[in-house]
């Protein structure tokens, strides 16, 4: 039994919920036209999306579990995978799927309440042999709980994370990628969302060459309440494509997404598809969905495409909104005119872009480390600037 | 003694027409110990001479000077103009998304002094600062300017001036917008500025109002991007009986 049957869910006909598959075979290779890959530069995935051996080992993974918390690598054949009810979109995620040959299984019990993150450090020790991946991450009802996965190295990945919020749970769930520039790094990810739980996912990438990460939610139950919060920047080369897309499946549910990113040199790419499905049977939803691009120099570019459809007349609040823009004259205007030089008063605007969505992730320690990512990051370009 | 002086100032801005010539030809010398005000009707650029003094973008200088103490600062950037001791108040404060006030205030604070504030007396004197202009503390959280009134927005540019006590304030229609009581929280403010008498203030107004509470010391009528006429205190009491409507008339004949 599918999970739309398991809710007895309308069927809906629209390109934003592709059928899954696990059978390969129902996966072609991509070419590029096709709506989901129309953006990817799939020359540069090292044949991920074709049929490059995933069997790669060169990688390392650190889990440092928070007390309570239990993590554990299990065979896939005996794991618990597909307790989100995913099933692979897309090729590579049917390849990584198939390839896993463990599942880190990271679980909370039901109604512990856990302040300190557990953290999965990707450590990748080289770009030549792909490796696959495959992430669960169960909170149980009633928990709270932040689970952090931290990517660096140099990588060739390809990967599937679920993540399951039982009824009333609380999660946030936190993927960092802070790759070495010469990472690939495909991610699909999916959750499941319990009757009145809460999911707070953020996304932070700052490297890598490509990093395509697709993470979609849904909801199991009424009441159910999803936030994306994201932040990326990419330099000079690098394609950061995040493809989000909230399906809401239950009545009186809420999704929250809010991307924003900077781009600075030479053909820095991002892309931004913020896809929001509200079924019929999604009654008195509450959506919003926003992605606010700061392009810094000439020859970025940032696609940003929200897109909303609605099968039900009843909802509470739908809407979206996308703005892509340089730097505001008058903003700096101002700060400069209180004596800030303008290298100072362009570091504070980006900061300032950044912060009221680093102040929401909620995770003191890590909202510190973004700020600082983001001084480096800052500290290649801005200075130098025309404007 | 510091001087501020504007000789045969000209002005445009790029319209979709081509350049638009706003100011032409303005002269204007301000002393430290000095308070002058700037009168006049919409449209004359009273605000084209501020940003222009401030260093704006949008204008671009076709002739005249303006320097301080003899030394040129159109040449100079935005921020280098205020390190050199100018201050603008805005007509329309700009917000600054997610950049707290206290950040800024801070970072402007060390940038015109060319050395950090002292932690522990810099909280206090921020907060001071809010309190003189009746903006709670909580103020200095919030981002610049974002979400807040238009009254507040002017106090908040008043607590600037007292925080970064420049040489010379360019304050623009700081009593617009205000109700009767931030109009006088203002003019203290400024008041206490301009007392320590060493200070310089180059006072923009449509009204006379703020008049009754902030003294100049000389008024210039300002119409058609040139000051019309200048004269002591009474001037503004005649503006105040009579209006703009015989300088508008002149200078339409002099174009004319
Ligand atoms: N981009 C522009 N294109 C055309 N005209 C402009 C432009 N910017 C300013 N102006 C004109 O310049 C003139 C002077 O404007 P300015 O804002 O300096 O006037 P002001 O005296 O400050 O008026 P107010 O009392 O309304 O504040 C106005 O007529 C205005 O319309
Ligand atoms: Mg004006």
């Amino acid at each position: 039994m599918t999970l739309a049957e398991a809710l007895e869910l309308s069927p809906v006909e629209s390109h934003l919920h592709p059928e899954g598959s696990f059978d390969l075979a129902d996966h072609p290779v991509p070419t590029g036209l096709e709506e989901i890959w129309r953006f990817t530069p799939l020359k540069r995935l090292r044949d991920l999306h074709q049929d490059a051996p995933l069997g790669g080992d060169d990688h390392t993974i650190e889990v440092v579990a928070a007390p309570g918390v239990t993590a554990v690598s299990v065979p896939a054949a005996e794991s618990a995978r597909g307790a989100s009810g995913y099933v692979p979109v897309d090729r590579v995620s049917a390849r990584a799927w198939a390839a896993a040959t463990t599942v880190l299984e990271v679980t909370i019990p039901a109604e512990a309440v856990i302040d300190e993150p557990t953290t999965i450090r990707v450590h990748g020790g080289g770009i030549d042999n792909a490796g696959a991946g495959h992430l669960l991450v169960r909170a149980g009802q009633f928990s709270k709980a932040v689970v952090v996965v931290d990517y660096d190295g140099s990588a060739t990945w390809a990967e599937n994370i679920e993540v399951v919020v039982e009824d009333g749970a609380q999660l946030t769930f936190v993927t960092i990628q802070d790759w070495n520039d010469d990472s690939v790094h495909v991610v699909t990810q999916h959750a499941t969302v319990g009757r009145d739980a809460e999911l707070r996912h953020v996304a932070i990438s700052l490297g890598g060459d490509v990093v395509r990460a697709s993470t979609s939610a849904d909801y199991r139950g009424t009441g159910g309440s999803v936030e994306m919060l994201g932040v990326y920047f990419a330099d000079a080369g690098q394609h950061i494509e995040h493809r989000l897309f909230a399906d809401h499946t239950a009545p009186r549910t809420k999704s929250n997404v809010e991307y924003k990113g900077a781009l600075q040199g030479q053909d820095a790419h991002t892309v931004w598809i913020g896809n929001v499905l509200i079924r019929k049977e999604a009654e008195g939803i509450l959506t919003y969905e926003s992605n606010d691009n700061l392009v810094l120099t000439d020859g970025a570019k940032a696609d940003s495409v929200p897109n909303l459809e609605i099968e039900t007349g009843d909802i509470e609040g739908a809407g979206h909104a996308s703005t892509t823009g340089r730097f505001d004259d008058q903003h700096l205007f101002y700060l400069q005119s209180r004596g800030i030089p303008e290298e100072e008063a362009r570091r504070l605007v980006v900061h300032g872009f950044f912060n009221d969505i680093i102040r929401r992730i909620g995770v003191p320690a890590l909202q510190e480390r973004l700020v600082a990512s983001i001084e480096d990051e800052l500290a290649e370009h801005v200075g130098r600037i025309d404007a | 003694m510091a001087t501020l002086e504007i000789k045969d100032l000209h002005v445009t801005v790029t319209t979709e027409e081509g350049e638009k010539e706003i100011l032409k030809g303005v002269d204007l010398t301000v002393r430290t110990g000095e308070v002058h005000a700037i009168m006049g009707p919409n449209g004359s650029g009273k605000s084209t001479l501020a940003y222009s003094i401030a260093g704006h973008p949008k204008y671009n200088i076709t002739g005249g000077t303006v320097t301080l103490d003899g030394v040129d600062i159109l040449s100079m950037s935005v921020d280098e103009r205020a390190r050199a001791g100018l201050f603008l108040a805005m007509q329309y404060p700009v917000e600054v998304p997610g950049v707290s006030v206290a950040n800024f205030l801070r970072t402007a604070k060390t940038a015109i002094d060319g050395e950090a504030p002292k932690l522990r007396t810099w909280v206090k004197d921020v907060n001071a600062a809010l309190e003189r202009v009746t903006l709670d503390k909580d103020f200095a959280q919030r981002s610049v300017n974002e979400g807040f009134s238009g009254g507040e927005k002017k106090r908040h540019e008043i607590a600037q001036l007292e925080l970064l006590n420049p040489k010379f304030a360019v304050l623009d229609e700081t009593d617009s917008g205000l109700d009767i009581d931030a109009l006088r929280v203002v003019s203290d403010g400024v008041n206490r500025y301009s007392d320590q008498g060493d200070r310089g203030v180059l006072l923009i107004t449509h009204y006379t109002r703020i008049l009754r509470y902030i003294k100049p010391d000389y008024v210039h009528v300002f119409v058609a991007g040139r000051v019309a006429d200048q004269g002591g205190p009474e001037l503004a009491d005649e503006l105040e009986a009579n209006g703009y409507d015989k300088y508008v008339k002149a200078a339409a004949e002099a174009s004319a």
